[in-house]
C-alpha cells in the first residue's frame, strides 16, 4: 500500500524524523518500505541512502503558493491566457493554456483569487506535454510574443498525478507565498504488507506500529458528529441472515447532500495513494477506507426507497440462491452460487457483499440522500468468492483478511463527518446497528519468564505489557504473568498456546530482533545416523565428474509430446500415466517427466554444436503415478550422455577421435568400480531409442540396473544434433547405490613376480570376448590375476565368420613364484577348455 | 745426442704433436678418433713401448718409465677434454632448445559439478558441521503437507505467497517450498530433538524470466528440542551467514510472516559486492535477502506431534538458486536450467 507520511503523521508524530529514519523504522518492525517517492520533500542529508528514491523535490525558492488575481485574454492567442500572479513578492504575468482557468477570463480582478502553484524561472519539474515523466527546467523564452519564464503547474507537472487537464486549484486558506513544499510537500512510502498483517492495510495502522516502534502517541482521527437530520431510527431496517457470514451491519444517512468534488487536499492524497477522487461521496468511503482499513459502500438512499415501494428500505443480508444474477458497477454480470453472500432489499440484490456493489442502486451525480453501510464480514467466504469470479477490489483485498467488525461503527462515523463536511449534508441521527456475532477478542495470558525462555532475553514483565499495550493490547500485570485483552481492531490473535506464539511475535518485533542476543545452540545433539543415500548420492556425483562428466540439473516439468521425441518415429509407445499439472505455465511444461533420457536428449540437443565433446550426466528423479497411491512415486536415476570427440582438438593436430559404445562403457565401468559394485556384467540387449545392435543391459547379479547404447539413428534424426553418434546411458539409482560398497577387502598388494603370457584365440563371430573371458577365467582360476583384451583380428587366413581375440594373461600365486611347468599346466587346462566351451583354437 | 737424448725428444715429440691435435678436436667424433691415434695400438707412444726391446738394457726402465708418464698425460688429457665437449654440448643444448610457453597446453577433459550442486554443498557442509542431517522429502506433495499442515487450512490468505501448480490429482499439488519436509521429518523423528537440513527443487506459478524461475533449489532448516530460543535461531543463522559469506558478514533480522513460523523475519546480509555501500547486486540497499525464518509455530509442532507446551523449535528457508546468483553475479537465473555448455564450463 502506498502512504503519504503527511497522512501518517495526522496519527502519530514523524515530522521530526527524517525519511531514511522512518524507512528503517518501519522496515524493523515488519513494514517493508520498497520504494520512497518524493513528492515536494527534500532527498534526506548524506550521500548513500539504504532506500530506493523517486521522484521530484520542489526546492523553497522555485516552488511557491501564489494567487490568480486576474484572468486576461493573451493578445495572439485564443488557446492561451494571461493570469495576473502575486506570488507573495511581486506581482508577475503568466501565460498558461489551462483549460480550467477559462472560466475567469474576462471576469475582471477576482474577488476570491485562485490559489495556484507556482514555480518560478529554473525550477525543475516534469514535462507536462511528454508521455511518462521527463524532467525539463524553465527557461525564459518567448510564446506567441508574450515573454514567459515561469508557470502555473498542474499535478502531471509537479509529480503528483498524471493529471494534466488543468493546471491544480488549491484549497482557498493556502497562503500566497509559502514555499510549496511547505504546504503541501509529500514523500510516498510504497509498504510492502505482510499477509498477516492487514490491520496495517491502512494510514492508522501503519501508523500505530510506528507509535510502537517509537514509543510515540497515537491520535485516533476525530469521529464526533453533529446530527443535524432527523433521526434514522425506523427510515432503514438490517436483516442479517447468516451471523457467521455476516457478524456485524451498521447503516448511517446522511440527506441533501451536494456531490461536488472533495476539497484539493482530499484529492491530492487520494491521488498520491493512486486512487482516483470522484465527489465527495465516493471519495470520503475511500479516503476512510485507506484511513480505517474499513471498506465502507454508499447507496443511493432514494432508489432504496423507491425499490421499497416508497416505504422505508429493508436490507437483507442473505447467500444468493444458485443461479442468481447481479451485475457490478464494473458493469460485468455475475452468476452467482449459493455460498456467496449478497446485500439485498426486499426487491433482490444489491451488491456483491465485501466485495463489489451493485450497478442499480450506485451512487449518482444526482443523488441526494446517501445510505451508508459498514459491514464485516466472513475472510474465507469473501475469499472463494473472489477466487470464483475472478473479481477483484480494494474492498474485497481487505474483507477477504479479515477485518475487525468494530471498525465498521467507526467507519460509518468517519465517512458520514467527512461527507458532511465536504458535500454540506445533513447527518441523520443515530446508526442502525445489527451486530449479532462479536469476536472474542482474546485475552491471553503469558509470563514473562516464558516470553524470556523463548526469546533468550531478559525483559521484565512490566516492560512486556508496555510494549503490547503500545499496540493497543490491554494489559494487567501480576508479578510475573501478564494478562493481554486483544484490541478490537485485529483478528489475528488467538487463544491458548497458539495466542502465546502470536503475542511472542509482537513482543519481539516491537521489542527489537536486533537487541535479542545471538547465541550458539545450547541443545543436546539428537541421535546421530546418517541419510547412506544421499552421501552416497553425493560420492557418486563426484566419481562422475572424477571421470570428466559434466553435471546437469533438467527441467522437472515437460511434455508428453518431448518426451515422445526419445521413441523413433513409427514406434507405438505403451500409454503411460502423467501427473499432470492443472494450471501450466505452457503446454511445453505440462506434466512432471517420466525419461530422464529424454532430458538428457534436450540438453544435448541444445549443446550439439556448442562444443567438440560433450559428456554430461544429471542425477534426479522421474515422476511415476501408482495406482492407488495419491503421490507418485519419485525414482531417483541416473543418466549419462557422451557424444563428439574423445579428446578436444589442439595445435598439435593428430587424427580426432569419435566418441563411441565402448567409451561409454568405459564410464559406466568406471562408475561400477568405484562404487566397489560386484557382480557388474552385460548383455546385448533392446531399447527403443538405441541402436539395436549397440545396446547392452547393466546387470548387478541377475538385475538389470540400466541400459546402455549408441542412440538410435531414427531418434537422433528427431534432434537437431551434430554428425557424431550419441550415447546414452540409464542407470536405475537405487539398484546401483543399493549395491555400493562402503566397506569391501582390499587385496594384499602381491609379493611374487607375475608370469604374462598372451594368447591368441580364434572363435566364431557370435562367440562374445565375455564368453571367452569367463574360460580363460574358468581354467586358470585363483591364479590367474588378470584378463586383458588386446587385439581384435579378422582374416582370411582365419576363414568366413571367425575372428582372433588376443588376451594378456597375468599369471600370479600369493604365496611363491609359479614355475614354468606349473604355468604350462594351467594353460594346457585352458586351452582344453576353449576347445571343449567354445570350440575355439589357438592362432598359430 | 745420446741415445737417451734421442729417445726422450722422440717422446717429448709425441706428446706435444698429440696435445697439439688434442686442441682442436671439437667433438666426441673426432675425440675417438684422436684416442684411437694417440693412445690406440698403433699410436706412436705405444709403438715406444713395443720398440723398448731394440733399447740398450741400461735405458729401458727409465724410457718405460718416461713413456708411461706420456700415456698417462695423454689419458688425462683426453678425459679432461672429454668432460668439456660434454659440458660444451650440454651448453649448447640448453641455449638451443626453446620452447613457445605460451601455446596452450593439452586440455584435459575435466568434469564439473552443477552450480547449484556446488554452493548447495557448501551450505550442507556447514550445517552438517552443527550436527544437522540431510532429509530428502517429495517433491510432488498433497496439499495438506505443503499447506494445511504448515498452518495453512484451505483458504487461508497466506496461501496467496506461493504461487503454486496444482496438478490434476484431487490435493496433489507441486510442492513451493521444502517446509512440508519440517512436517515429515517431524512425524519420523517425534519425540526426539531434531536439527536437520532438507534440500530439493522446489516450483513455483512465475514468468520465466531473467529473475524469476519456476523450478528452484531450497534448503530447509529445522531444529526441535525443549526450549529453543529465537536468541539460538539468531546464533544459528549468524553463524551460518559468517561461514558462507565470509567472518566479516553483517547480518540483521527484519520481522516478516510465513503462518508456519512465530515470529517470522527475514535475514539480510551485508552485501558482500559492494561492501554495504550500494551497488547494483543489492539495488543500492547494500544488504541482500538471503533466507526466511522463525520459530515454529504451534499449531505446525502439533501437526508434526510434537506438544508446543514442551517443545520449541525453529526453521529457515534459503533458495540457492537465490544465492548462487548473489555469488558469481549471474545476470539470469534461467542459465542453470537450460545447461548451456558455455555456462556451465565456467565453474
Ligand atoms: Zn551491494
Amino acid at each position: 500500500m502506498k502512504v503519504p507520511i503527511t497522512w501518517l503523521n495526522d496519527y502519530v508524530d514523524i515530522a521530526d524524523l527524517n525519511l531514511e529514519e522512518l524507512a528503517k523504522k518501519m522496515t524493523l518492525v515488519g513494514l517493508e518500505v520498497e520504494e520512497i517517492r518524493l513528492v515536494g520533500m527534500p532527498m534526506p542529508p548524506g550521500e548513500k541512502h539504504e532506500f530506493k528514491y523517486a521522484g521530484l523535490s520542489w526546492p523553497e525558492d522555485k516552488f511557491v503558493v501564489a494567487q490568480v488575481d486576474e484572468v486576461m485574454p493573451h493578445p495572439n492567442a485564443d488557446r492561451l491566457v494571461l493570469c495576473r500572479l502575486n506570488d507573495g513578492n511581486e506581482e508577475i504575468i503568466v501565460l498558461t493554456g489551462a483549460p480550467n482557468l477559462f472560466e475567469y477570463l474576462g471576469k475582471g480582478p477576482l474577488d476570491k483569487p485562485l490559489k495556484v502553484a507556482y514555480a518560478r524561472e529554473g525550477a525543475q519539474l516534469y514535462d507536462g506535454h511528454q508521455p511518462g515523466k521527463q524532467l525539463t527546467t524553465l527557461k525564459r523564452m518567448k510564446i506567441r510574443g508574450v515573454e514567459s519564464f515561469s508557470m502555473i503547474c498542474s499535478e502531471k507537472e509537479l509529480g503528483i498525478s498524471d493529471e494534466h487537464e488543468g493546471v491544480i486549484l488549491l484549497d482557498d486558506d493556502a497562503p500566497t507565498g509559502m514555499p510549496l513544499v511547505a504546504y503541501m510537500g509529500d514523500a510516498v512510502f510504497d509498504v510492502d504488507t505482510l499477509p498477516n498483517m492487514v490491520r496495517d492495510a491502512s494510514v492508522l495502522g501503519m501508523a500505530r506500529e510506528i507509535a510502537a516502534a517509537t514509543g510515540r502517541e497515537l491520535h485516533y482521527p476525530d469521529d464526533s458528529l453533529t446530527a443535524t437530520g432527523k433521526p434514522i431510527q425506523g427510515r432503514a431496517a438490517i436483516q442479517i441472515e447468516d451471523p457467521e457470514l455476516n457478524p456485524r451491519f451498521v447503516l448511517g444517512l446522511i440527506e441533501d447532500i451536494k456531490v461536488q468534488p472533495s476539497p484539493y487536499w482530499v484529492r491530492r492524497r487520494l491521488n498520491l495513494v493512486g486512487m482516483r477522487p470522484i465527489n465527495c461521496i465516493v471519495d470520503a468511503t475511500n479516503y476512510v477506507m485507506l484511513e480505517l482499513g474499513e471498506p465502507l459502500h454508499a447507496f443511493d438512499y432514494d432508489i432504496l426507497l423507491n425499490r421499497a415501494g416508497g416505504k422505508s428500505p429493508t436490507i437483507i443480508t442473505r447467500t444468493a440462491q444458485e443461479g442468481e444474477r447481479l451485475t457490478t458497477l464494473d458493469g460485468v454480470q455475475h452468476t452467482l452460487d449459493a455460498e456467496m453472500e449478497l446485500v439485498t432489499d426486499t426487491a433482490g440484490a444489491l451488491s456483491l457483499a465485501g466485495v463489489m456493489g451493485g450497478e442499480e442502486s450506485e451512487v449518482t451525480s444526482s443523488t441526494t440522500n446517501v445510505l451508508l453501510e459498514g459491514a464485516s464480514w466472513n475472510f474465507i467466504n469473501i475469499r472463494k468468492t473472489v477466487s470464483k469470479l475472478k473479481i477483484n477490489s480494494e474492498a474485497a483485498y481487505r474483507f477477504s483478511r479479515g477485518v475487525h467488525p468494530a471498525l465498521a461503527e467507526l467507519g460509518v462515523r468517519l465517512s458520514l463527518k467527512r461527507m458532511a463536511e465536504w458535500g454540506e449534508g445533513q447527518i441523520a441521527e443515530g446508526l442502525i446497528d445489527n451486530y449479532p456475532n462479536p469476536p472474542a477478542d482474546p485475552v491471553v495470558e503469558l509470563s514473562a519468564d516464558w516470553v524470556n525462555a523463548s526469546l533468550g532475553t531478559e525483559i521484565e514483565a512490566q516492560k512486556i505489557a508496555d510494549i503490547l499495550s503500545r499496540l493497543e493490547f490491554t494489559c494487567e500485570v501480576e508479578s510475573d504473568t501478564i494478562r493481554a485483552q486483544t484490541p478490537p481492531h485485529r483478528l489475528d490473535i488467538h487463544e491458548g498456546v497458539i495466542g502465546q506464539a502470536d503475542l511472542l511475535e509482537e513482543i519481539s518485533r516491537i521489542y527489537g530482533f536486533d537487541k535479542i542476543p545471538s547465541r550458539r545452540l545450547d541443545q543436546p545433539l539428537p541421535p546421530q545416523s546418517s541419510s547412506e543415500e544421499l552421501v552416497m548420492e553425493d560420492d557418486l556425483r563426484d566419481l562422475l565428474v572424477n571421470l570428466g562428466l559434466q553435471e546437469l540439473i533438467a527441467y522437472r516439468m515437460t511434455s508428453p509430446e518431448r518426451e515422445a521425441r526419445r521413441f523413433p518415429p513409427e514406434y507405438q509407445a505403451p500409454e503411460v500415466d502423467y501427473i499432470e499439472i492443472q494450471n501450466p505455465i505452457s503446454v511445453e511444461r505440462r506434466v512432471m517427466r517420466r525419461s530422464i533420457l529424454a532430458s538428457m536428449l534436450e540438453i544435448m540437443e541444445y549443446n550439439s554444436s556448442l562444443d567438440q565433446r560433450l559428456a554430461l550426466f544429471e542425477i534426479g528423479p522421474v515422476f511415476n503415478p501408482v495406482e492407488g497411491q495419491q503421490l507418485p512415486q519419485e525414482k531417483q536415476m541416473l543418466s549419462i550422455g557422451l557424444s563428439g570427440l574423445r579428446h578436444k582438438t589442439t595445435w598439435q593436430g593428430g587424427e580426432p577421435e569419435v566418441m563411441d559404445f565402448y567409451d561409454l562403457k568405459g564410464v559406466v565401468e568406471g562408475v561400477m568400480q568405484g562404487m566397489h559394485i560386484a557382480g557388474v556384467t552385460f548383455r546385448a540387449g533392446e531399447h527403443p531409442s538405441l541402436h539395436p545392435g549397440k545396446t547392452a543391459e547393466i546387470l548387478i547379479g541377475e538385475t538389470v540396473v540400466g541400459v546402455m547404447g549408441e542412440l538410435h539413428p531414427l531418434v537422433k534424426a528427431n534432434y537437431e544434433m551434430e554428425e557424431a553418434p550419441v550415447m546414452l546411458a540409464e542407470l536405475d539409482l537405487d539398484a546401483v547405490l543399493g549395491a555400493a560398497r562402503i566397506l569391501f577387502d582390499v587385496e594384499a598388494v602381491p609379493t611374487y613376480p607375475p608370469v604374462l603370457e598372451d594368447l591368441a584365440v580364434v572363435v566364431d563371430e557370435v562367440v562374445t570376448a565375455a564368453d571367452v573371458e569367463n574360460v580363460l577365467r574358468l581354467g586358470g582360476g585363483d591364479y590367474l590375476a588378470k584378463v586383458q583384451l588386446f587385439d581384435i583380428y579378422r582374416g582370411k587366413q582365419l576363414g568366413e565368420g571367425k575372428k582372433s581375440l588376443a588376451f594378456s594373461l597375468t599369471y600370479i600365486a600369493p604365496d611363491r613364484t609359479l614355475t614354468d611347468k606349473e604355468v604350462l599346466k594351467l594353460r594346457d587346462k585352458i586351452i582344453r577348455l576353449l576347445d571343449e566351451e567354445l570350440g575355439a583354437s589357438l592362432r598359430s | 745426442m745420446t741415445e737417451k737424448e734421442q729417445a726422450l725428444a722422440e717422446l717429448e715429440k709425441i706428446r706435444s704433436e698429440a696435445l697439439a691435435v688434442l686442441a682442436d678436436v671439437a667433438d666426441e667424433e673426432g675425440l675417438e678418433a684422436w684416442r684411437v691415434a694417440h693412445l690406440g695400438r698403433n699410436s706412436p707412444v705405444m709403438g715406444v713401448f713395443s720398440g723398448m726391446g731394440k733399447l740398450d738394457k741400461e735405458l729401458r726402465p727409465l724410457m718405460g718409465k718416461a713413456a708411461n708418464e706420456v700415456r698417462q698425460t695423454l689419458e688425462e688429457a683426453l678425459a679432461e677434454k672429454r668432460e668439456l665437449l660434454e659440458t660444451a654440448a650440454l651448453q649448447n643444448m640448453l641455449t638451443t632448445e626453446k620452447l613457445d610457453v605460451t601455446l596452450p597446453g593439452r586440455p584435459v577433459d575435466r568434469g564439473r559439478l552443477h552450480p547449484l550442486t556446488k554452493v548447495l554443498r557448501r551450505v550442507t557442509r556447514i550445517f552438517g558441521d552443527m550436527g544437522f542431517q540431510v532429509y530428502r522429502s517429495p517433491e510432488v506433495e498433497t496439499d495438506d503437507y505443503n499447506f494445511t499442515y504448515l498452518n495453512m487450512p484451505p483458504y487461508h490468505p497466506a496461501r496467496d505467497m506461493w504461487d503454486t501448480f496444482y496438478t490434476k490429482r484431487d490435493g496433489v499439488l507441486l510442492r513451493t517450498h521444502t517446509s512440508p519436509g519440517q512436517i515429515r521429518v517431524m512425524r519420523e523423528r517425534a519425540p526426539e530433538p531434531i536439527r536437520a537440513i532438507l534440500p530439493g527443487a522446489t516450483m513455483r506459478y512465475e514468468q520465466l524470466s531473467a529473475r524469476s524461475e519456476i523450478e528452484f533449489v531450497q534448503v530447509e532448516v529445522l531444529v526441535i528440542g525443549k526450549g529453543v530460543t529465537f536468541a539460538e535461531l539468531k546464533g544459528t543463522l549468524d553463524d551460518f551467514a559468517r561461514r558462507l559469506f565470509g567472518e566479516d558478514a553483517r547480518t540483521r533480522l527484519r520481522p516478516s510472516h510465513f503462518p508456519f513460523t512465530e515470529p517470522s523475519a527475514e535475514m539480510d546480509v551485508g552485501c558482500f559486492v559492494c561492501g554495504g555501500e550500494g551497488c547494483p547486486v543489492c539495488k543500492e540497499t547494500g544488504w541482500l535477502e538471503i533466507l526466511g525464518c522463525g520459530m515454529v509455530h504451534p499449531v505446525v509442532l502439533q501437526y508434526g506431534g510434537y506438544d508446543p507446551e514442551v517443545y520449541s523449535g525453529f526453521a529457515a528457508g534459503m533458495g540457492i538458486d537465490r544465492s548462487t546468483l548473489m555469488r558469481y553475479r549471474i545476470d539470469d537465473i534461467r542459465h542453470f536450467r537450460n545447461n548451456d555448455i558455455r555456462f556451465l564450463r565456467q565453474f
